[in-house]
């Protein structure tokens, strides 16, 4: 068996913990973004969190951001690039831009 | 997405099946297509395409864009000969996602001691390979420099279209080897897909960097792979 850490394999053991659990996705990319379309990172109520939709540029927004999704239950999509810089805090120091859907696992 | 939904994906994840997971950022709406399974008709273009390239993205279904993530098998790798360069494989692997399986008739050297925890079987590639068949999702190393047991191994990799196919020897005794191999049938143009000397120029020396040479030169095969089938 692998050792590979699997954030899908993770969102399913913290929900069966009876975790709550927000699942984000790098949906759409552009330029040089540092992981593809479908990569995923999870975040629990607590703000622990495993995987990845960057370099760790836009990672505690996205945390930040699932904080919210987790309570509200609907889902957001966000969107991160240098030229958005008045919408969001934290860009992409790489020059891309990627949008990242947020979830929460019921 | 719900629960159900992404037990399912990762059931089919862990049992080889290629899957994608549908999305409608819209609705938050989910749905899981599991190869080999029944698609909805107005999916099933974007379904195979995606099912294909390996390639996630959102694409525009009666006009409302769907995300479509697809999962497909991890590369695994079947290693000929359960020798020391194997022993550092068998903990590099597990690190990067591959799958390993080490066959060696020689129970000298197939033992569970040198190899705990690994999927190992001590008998001959004609027998093993004739239940465990190869893939293109399969990466195939024989590193035993021994002909009766290498050569049966490479040319069946090379026939069910590995990935990736190489073998451990230097120039001279590859030589010998595509003689051997072009005298049993197999084409120079599959030969060619042979890589050998094995491994990545890194200058490696000890068994483990060989390995680690090894492991990186199946990851680039596996990345760069062509999506028209076969070893490149």
């Amino acid at each position: 068996m692998t050792i590979m850490l699997d954030p899908l394999v993770t969102a399913e053991t913290w929900a069966r913990e009876g975790r709550s659990v927000a699942i984000a996705t790098v949906m759409e990319t552009w330029g040089s973004a540092p992981r593809p379309a479908g990569s995923h990172l999870v975040i629990d109520g607590e703000g622990n969190f495993e995987g990845s939709v960057s370099g760790g540029c836009v990672e505690g927004a996205v945390i930040t951001e699932a904080l919210d999704v987790i309570t509200s239950g609907a889902p957001k999509m966000l969107d991160f690039g240098v030229a958005d810089e008045t919408a969001w805090r934290v860009g992409l120091s790489c020059g891309g831009r990627i949008r990242v859907y947020v979830e929460k696992l019921n | 997405m719900r629960l159900d939904h992404l037990a399912e994906l990762n059931a089919a994840r862990r049992s080889r099946k290629a899957v994608i997971l549908i999305t409608d950022p819209a609705s938050g709406e989910t749905e899981v297509l599991v190869e080999g399974q029944p698609v909805p008709a107005q999916l099933a273009e974007a379904a195979e395409k995606v099912f294909r390239s390996g390639k996630s993205g959102l694409i525009d279904i009666d006009g409302r864009p769907l995300f479509f993530n697809v999962h497909l098998p991890p590369p695994r790798i079947v290693a000929i000969g359960a020798v020391h360069i194997t022993q550092g494989l068998a903990r590099l692997a597990p690190v990067v996602g591959y799958d390993l399986t080490i066959i060696d008739p020689r129970t000298a050297f197939a033992t569970p001691e040198r190899f705990e925890g690994v999927d190992l079987v001590a008998d001959w590639p004609e027998d093993v390979l004739k239940e465990r068949l190869l893939d293109p999702y399969t990466a195939v190393a024989a590193v035993t420099h021994d002909p009766k047991i290498d050569d049966f191994a490479l040319a069946e990799a090379l026939r069910c279209g590995c990935f990736y196919v190489g073998a451990l020897g230097s120039r001279k005794t590859h030589g010998r080897r595509v003689e051997r191999l072009l005298e049993s049938g197999v084409t120079q143009a599959q030969i060619d897909k042979i890589h050998a000397p094995i491994g990545l120029d890194i200058g490696a020396s000890s068994p483990e960097e060989i390995a680690l040479a090894i492991l990186a030169q199946i990851v680039a095969a596996f990345r760069r792979r062509s999506l028209s089938g076969g070893a490149t």
